[in-house]
């Protein structure tokens, strides 16, 4: 029974059929009791229908019919269970290099990231794709799963030696926690329970870690940063004056009576109360919303920046980016206009240059490189219509992200993480 | 609140997402409106655009897509909730579509307006000029919906489609839209169905009654427990029997089953979908047995 004090954690699953990811979530889903029985019945009916031999669990997370047809993941595809501690949702993505957007989209919020090895390949090209996008979105915790190990007999060096590879590879990375489980999805070994076929092994198993791993320092409780997201004034004779502003808190621990900062006017005030519709608040902090009331009339509207008076963050118009890019329809290229959406806050942005584009690979620097296609990650000069209320994206996931739409169709066309304003 | 680890539990965490999507949506678009069936999930939809906005009254009206078929106790519990809120109702109506000739009733022994509801949806949303729409589904209800974003275009016609889906990162919900399109809103993609009932418990919010135990007419049919009413041809093989059951969905009656239960509380309940080896649709939805893509197809369409 599912009650009590229970937190989030999400994480992100990278890889194909072949690593036997949809085995994992499968069983991950199954000992939790996230899968219900017709779900299954409905997935047996379709493998045998199919003439497969064995039930394909891939078909559970598969949901599209395109994807069940070709039989392969396209789309993120999100997925719940709880243990009695904690709720998971899983961002299940795609390992093909055609489809690193989607596994960017993934990370972009996941806590911890799942990287598939089979041990009888050891590490691939994919591996390090998957492991560099992970750093890359600043996921704090990666997990390296060397799945198969039934397949070479449980021995303790295959596993040593993938482990020692990939921390060496891991060096030119930003992962500031990394674990290693050796495990059979297919038969259960240290997936949920410990596994007696890998005595030397002295870490617990996958769920066990997932469920223990401490997540609450990952946030940034320092540098207070509230992207001011809609102002609440009731025009109700209950509320005359009320006059409020509503968001979600990015960074930091807000209280009634700390001096605070607003962007773009830099004037100070003093936070008069923080509300709820529960009730007023002793403190805000993330990922909280709530409705701050200031004590003098400072003229705030969407899309500015409440913070600290002596941590603020950087206001700029030029801004260098890694950015994603996500459409097959154009590509990025110097000169070009895009909307960005950041925070609260959308403007327009031109593209001043591309720097390099660089091999999600090999993490080699294309200097020469003209444009980035779909797939394709690069670093961008961008200069905005408007100033930018951010920080480095390593610092703050929230201040730190954007998104590029394309203006004439309107789509999501890219994904910035901020490294650097001039 | 767990305030002093600076840790919050899931409904709260849950919850603020929900709020910063309702936020988004009233300071980018003209026309949003929340689509309101009177089932749990558009209960708690309601309750958190209500904190939302707070102390301010939800600044958009509220839908209903009435099929007709309703069961009493919910359109009972709609016009209390509305009234209680002051908010606007938009009562669209299938039957209307039906006279007017926009559709044509479903025959036959499982004839449905399940189906219907789609064009009086969209006719309704053209006629309101909505921009965005609030939905209360879930990822966690079904393989289609897993895919699908918080924010999801539908082109001019209402459609859905799959493949050509926005790419939705961090918290960041791209808005544009050409006028005659429009985005569906989906404030409860993160909750499980047991999120929902916690947070009917936590909050100790109304719902209607057919959500808790009580005795009703009911006959087996594609083993689903249906209500014996005026909209349900039954056949003669169809023997009535009374039973003590409760709604784990609201839908139509005609194709919402009913699950033998003797859970009168929220508590109860709670333990029942704890234990639970089926899902809420698969147990409870016919619409949903007709394919492997049932949902996919008519979303696709511009279902909900």
């Amino acid at each position: 029974m599912v009650t009590g004090r229970m937190d989030i954690l999400r994480f992100a699953t990278a890889g194909s059929v072949d690593d036997g990811k949809s085995t994992l979530i499968g069983r991950l889903l199954y000992d939790s009791k996230a899968i219900f029985e017709d779900q299954l019945e409905a997935v047996e009916r379709t493998s045998r229908d199919r003439g497969d031999e064995y039930t394909d669990l891939a078909l559970l997370t598969d949901g599209l019919r395109a994807e069940r047809e070709q039989g392969i993941t396209i789309d993120v595809a999100y997925r719940y269970f709880a243990t009695p501690r904690r709720k998971f949702i899983i961002a299940d993505t795609p390992g093909h290099i055609q489809y690193t957007r989607n596994m960017v989209t993934g990370a972009s919020t996941a806590d911890l990231a799942i990287v598939l090895v089979d041990a009888r390949k050891g590490l691939l090209e994919q591996s390090r794709r998957h492991a560099f996008l992970v750093s890359l979105l600043r996921v704090p915790h990666l997990v390296l799963c060397v799945n198969k190990m039934d397949l070479v007999d449980y021995d303790q060096q295959v596993f040593e030696q993938i482990k020692d590879e990939f921390t060496a590879f891991a060096t030119k990375l930003n992962v500031p926690d990394l674990t290693f489980v050796p495990m059979s999805a297919l038969h259960g070994d240290n997936v949920v329970s410990r596994s007696d076929n890998m005595a030397w092994y002295d870490g617990p198993p996958l769920l066990h870690h997932l469920e223990n791993l401490h997540i609450a320092s990952d946030r940034n409780l320092v540098d207070v940063r509230f992207p001011v997201q809609y102002v609440v004034r009731p025009q109700s004779n209950a509320h005359h004056d009320y006059r409020g502003y509503a968001g979600q808190v990015a960074a930091g621990v807000l209280k009634p009576g700390d001096e605070v900062m607003h962007l773009p006017s830099g004037l100070t005030s003093r936070i008069a109360g923080i509300d709820t519709f529960n009730g007023t608040v002793d403190e805000a902090f993330p990922p909280m919303s709530v409705i701050l009331r200031l004590e003098d009339d400072i003229d705030v509207s969407r899309g500015d920046m409440i913070c600290r008076p002596h941590n603020a963050p950087t206001v700029a118009q030029d801004v260098e980016a890694m950015v994603s890019w996500m459409t097959p329809e154009r590509t990025l290229r110097p000169r070009a206009k895009l909307a960005i959406k950041h925070t609260t806050s959308t403007a327009r942005a031109l593209v001043r240059d591309l720097q390099y584009r660089l091999d999600v690979n090999t993490l080699h620097r294309d200097e020469a490189a003209t444009e980035l296609r779909l797939n394709e990650i690069g670093r961008v000069s961008l200069r905005v219509t408007k100033p930018l209320f951010c920080d480095e994206y390593a610092r703050n996931r929230t201040t730190g992200g954007f998104i590029l739409i394309d203006e004439a169709t309107n789509t999501t066309v890219g994904a910035g993480m901020i490294v650097g304003t001039e | 609140m767990l305030r002093s680890d600076y840790l919050l539990s899931q409904l709260d965490v849950l919850e603020a997402e929900s709020i910063h999507v309702f936020r988004e949506v009233a300071a980018e678009f003209e026309r949003p409106v929340l689509l309101f069936s009177g089932g749990k999930d558009s209960c708690v939809m309601l309750r958190i655009a209500e904190k939302a906005f707070w102390p301010a009254r939800i600044p958009f009206p509220v839908m209903h897509v009435d099929t007709g078929h309703n069961f009493p106790e919910v359109i009972e519990f709609r016009d209390h909730r509305v009234g209680e809120l002051g908010v606007r109702l938009v009562v669209a109506s299938v039957q209307e579509s039906i006279d007017s000739g926009r559709v044509v009733e479903e025959k036959g022994r499982s004839a449905s307006r399940n189906r219907l509801q789609t064009t009086t949806l969209l006719d309704a949303l053209e006629e309101g000029r909505n921009d965005a729409v609030f939905g209360g589904a879930r990822r966690d209800e079904e393989k289609a919906r897993a895919k699908e974003r918080v924010f999801s275009f539908r082109d001019e016609f209402g459609q859905w489609d799959p493949k050509n889906q926005r790419p939705e990162l961090w918290s960041l919900y791209n808005t544009r839209i050409q006028p005659g399109e429009h985005i569906r809103v989906f404030p409860l993609s993160n909750w499980t169905e047991l999120d929902v009932w916690q947070y009917i418990e936590r909050e100790d919010m109304e719902i209607p009654s057919i959500y808790f135990a009580h005795t009703r007419n009911v006959f087996e049919r594609d083993g689903l427990l249906l209500a014996d009413g005026p909209y349900v041809s039954r056949s003669d093989d169809e023997p009535v029997f009374e039973a003590t059951v409760r709604y784990r969905t609201v839908g139509d009656m005609t194709c919402t089953g009913a699950v033998e239960s003797k859970a009168g509380t929220v508590e109860d309940i709670i333990t029942e979908i704890a234990a639970t080896r089926v899902t809420e649709r698969g147990q409870t939805r016919a619409d949903d047995k007709t394919s492997e893509a049932a949902m996919e197809d008519r979303k696709r369409e511009g279902y909900f």
